[in-house]
């Protein structure tokens, strides 16, 4: 008999029964939950007269709707005030434990879930959320759900599922200098596109992910869903567990040390096999900037703009037009000729300490383009704490960024931080939909120190040669 | 949830592909506590040209496709976030069906909740079905679930596969949430085990 993936492990520990043709039902260990995909969830339990089966694994954050501005002054749209205070009401109603809006622990649902030690291995994590595949940067099988799975899993602790295929993801070798995590899987969406990893759980392997720290890890995984999978993971090895030690809702004591040897043990067998494998080099990944309006349309720095007239086959042709079209680009020109207005710093995909430590290292003593508006936006309460002991904020504030609350803010601009139509925004985000940061707005998806170099020069830059 | 059988209804073409949730239902729109009158905000930015007017190329503008009850559309319809807002915007217009050569797997999961039939066929099946349904005024389908086949005004049929107990539920209008429940001996029996062997993930969190 051959071995089993990592996937397959975490799986069939999960399996409450499965029906003959492989429907399954499967245990969720751990829920989030945030105020826009949870209100019709909430009422639907109300309906029913049902109850959460078990309250104390869930998790709930407002993140969406919060101002990333003073708190104090409340939120000033009285839709998304909405919002959140139905999210007050149903945590109290049902006894799911909250950080609210005023909470130093408040921030983006995926930021604080490995922050709090409440993402662990080996676990089933759902949010009605797409990037909730994160959380498999700790070997977790974690996936988005809509509205109506969220209410079943707040009723029953389960949800209904079909296994899905496998795909391993390898990248073996060094990154070049300055390239990071993000760049790692925006070019792997360039190579495998949007639709990709449909219908697969990815692993991604190989020595250039192994080298990643964890907050690199969640940046890889948290795009998995770009690529088109639910859920992308990681193996838990040393760093894993060294991250998980001590924060509030992990294990501790005799739990901890009886937790991490399990852990230890999520691993893909030598023999296993996946129902696919790509594999990349990491020497041949150049920094990422997206061009287009899916983050498939994306190339390294030193590329030039598609030209149309040269792709022959037609629906891809046309989609290069339409995206050429509502992003202002003309074939062939240079990607470092863009010029941006704004730049964004935050997100789920890159937000964490590491990101901000490493964009302020960056800006230290340079000063941000006149024609630039910059920001940078926390991915926790906590984050933003950490970073201001450590001076982030005064180096960010320096060289002309502004320096705000934790929130999901520009990234999909529900909140007022959003883009004016025709505006080109370099985002360390995950989505460059059209109006995805605003209506008519136009997103060019990048690393955080893509986004600094761009943010300083007016237009993007090779980092790679850039002082 | 509304059961779904068969349907013969008027059919409106998207030719485009990847198209995501955040155009089938933008941001704005979410800030809804409630699941009804989100038609409003379907294919918002679309719907519209840059000065503000309606866009009279814009399918859901035209009005030989008001009515429409199936969504003709391409390839990874549904891609991006997992708003659930957007099959209950398209259900809120009208649509029970969308065919499409693939879905995004979210999307395609969320549909089933709602009572709308996502249905698979071949890129180039579709491809024949957008040109007619440009063509021809009035174009409409016969969908039927329990028989797993499109039908054509000209006789033709197009066969489709479907996972067996998503068709059950949908067919017959089922509360997946209820099915769930009545296994909950084996749910707690689940639990028993469980903590034992990973008794740190019933620690209480609050």
């Amino acid at each position: 008999m051959s071995g089993t993936t990592l996937f397959e492990k975490i799986w069939e520990s999960h399996v409450v029964r499965a029906e003959t043709d492989g429907t399954t039902l499967l245990y969720i260990d751990r829920q989030l939950v945030h105020e826009v995909t949870s209100p019709q969830a909430f009422e639907g339990l109300k309906l029913a007269g049902r109850r959460p089966r078990r309250p104390a694994a869930t998790l709930a954050v407002p993140d969406h709707n919060v101002p990333t501005t003073d708190r104090k002054l409340g939120i000033a749209d009285p839709i998304s005030a909405k919002q959140i205070q139905t999210l007050d009401g149903n945590c109290r109603d049902f006894g799911i434990t909250q950080f609210g809006m005023d909470d130093i622990r408040q921030g983006v649902v995926h930021v604080i879930g490995p922050e709090q030690g409440f993402t662990l291995p080996g676990t089933t994590i759902v949010c009605g959320d797409s990037h909730t595949s994160t959380h498999g940067a700790f070997g977790a099988l974690a996936f988005g759900i809509g509205t109506s799975e969220v209410e079943h899993v707040l009723a029953t602790q389960c949800l209904v599922q079909k296994r899905p295929k496998t795909m391993e993801i390898r990248v073996d070798g060094t990154l070049s200098d300055r390239c990071s995590a993000k760049d790692i899987i925006l070019a792997i969406i360039g190579k495998i596109g949007t639709a990709g990893g449909t219908g697969y759980v990815i692993e991604y392997t190989g020595s250039a992910i192994r080298a990643l720290s964890m907050e690199g890890r969640m940046t890889l995984c948290n795009m998995s869903i770009e690529g088109g999978a639910r859920a992308g993971m990681v193996a838990p090895d040393d760093k894993t567990i060294a991250y998980i030690k001590g924060r509030p809702l992990a294990p501790a004591g005799e739990l901890f040390e009886q937790a991490a040897k399990s852990w230890r043990a999520l691993k893909t067998d030598a023999d296993a096999r996946y129902d696919a494998t790509v594999i990349l080099r990491a020497e041949d990944i150049a920094p990422q900037v997206s061009w287009g309006t899916s983050p498939g349309m994306v190339l390294g720095v030193d590329q030039k703009v598609p030209d149309p007239t040269l792709i022959s086959d037609e629906n891809a042709k046309r989609a290069t037009e339409r995206a050429l079209e509502y992003m202002g680009l003309t074939p062939n020109m240079p990607l470092t000729d863009i010029t941006i207005d704004k730049v964004f710093i935050g997100s789920c995909t890159n937000s964490r300490i590491e990101d901000l430590r490493l964009a302020a290292g960056l800006a230290k003593g340079k000063t941000v383009a006149k024609s630039v508006h910059a920001m940078v936006v926390p991915g926790s309460g906590l984050v933003k704490q950490q970073a201001e002991s450590e001076g982030l904020d005064r180096v960010f504030r320096e060289a002309g960024f502004e320096w705000r609350e934790a929130g999901c803010s520009m990234c999909l601009a529900m909140n007022a931080d959003v883009l004016q139509p025709g505006e080109r925004c370099a985002s360390t985000s995950n989505r460059n939909f059209e109006g995805r940061q605003g209506a008519g707005g136009r997103t060019h998806l990048v690393s955080p120190a893509m986004a600094v170099a761009a943010a300083i020069e007016g237009h993007f830059v090779d980092i790679r040669k850039w002082s | 949830m509304q059961a779904f059988t068969q349907l013969t209804g008027l059919v409106a073409p998207l030719d485009r592909v990847n198209v995501d949730t955040d155009q089938i239902i933008p941001k704005q729109f979410l800030k809804t506590i409630k699941r009804t009158g989100l038609s409003e905000g379907l294919f918002f930015d679309w719907r519209k040209r840059k000065d503000g007017s309606p866009d009279p190329d814009f399918f859901l503008n035209q009005s030989r496709y008001h009515g429409a009850t199936i969504l003709l559309t391409r390839d990874n319809f549904g891609c991006g976030s997992s708003r659930e807002h957007a099959p209950w915007a398209l259900l809120d217009q009208g649509f029970r069906c969308v065919i499409a050569p693939s879905f995004a797997d979210i999307f395609y999961n969320n549909c089933f909740q709602n009572g709308i039939l996502p249905v698979v066929l071949k890129a180039d099946e579709v491809l024949t079905l957008i040109n007619a349904a440009l063509e021809t005024e009035g174009y409409t389908l016969t969908v039927d679930l329990g028989n797993q086949r499109v039908t054509a005004p000209d006789g033709t049929t197009y066969g489709f596969e479907i996972d067996p107990f998503r068709k059950d539920c949908l067919y017959r209008g089922l509360d997946s949430i209820g099915l769930t429940l009545q296994h909950e001996t084996a749910v707690s029996a689940y639990e028993e085990r469980r903590k034992k062997e990973a008794p740190w993930l019933f620690t209480d969190l609050s």
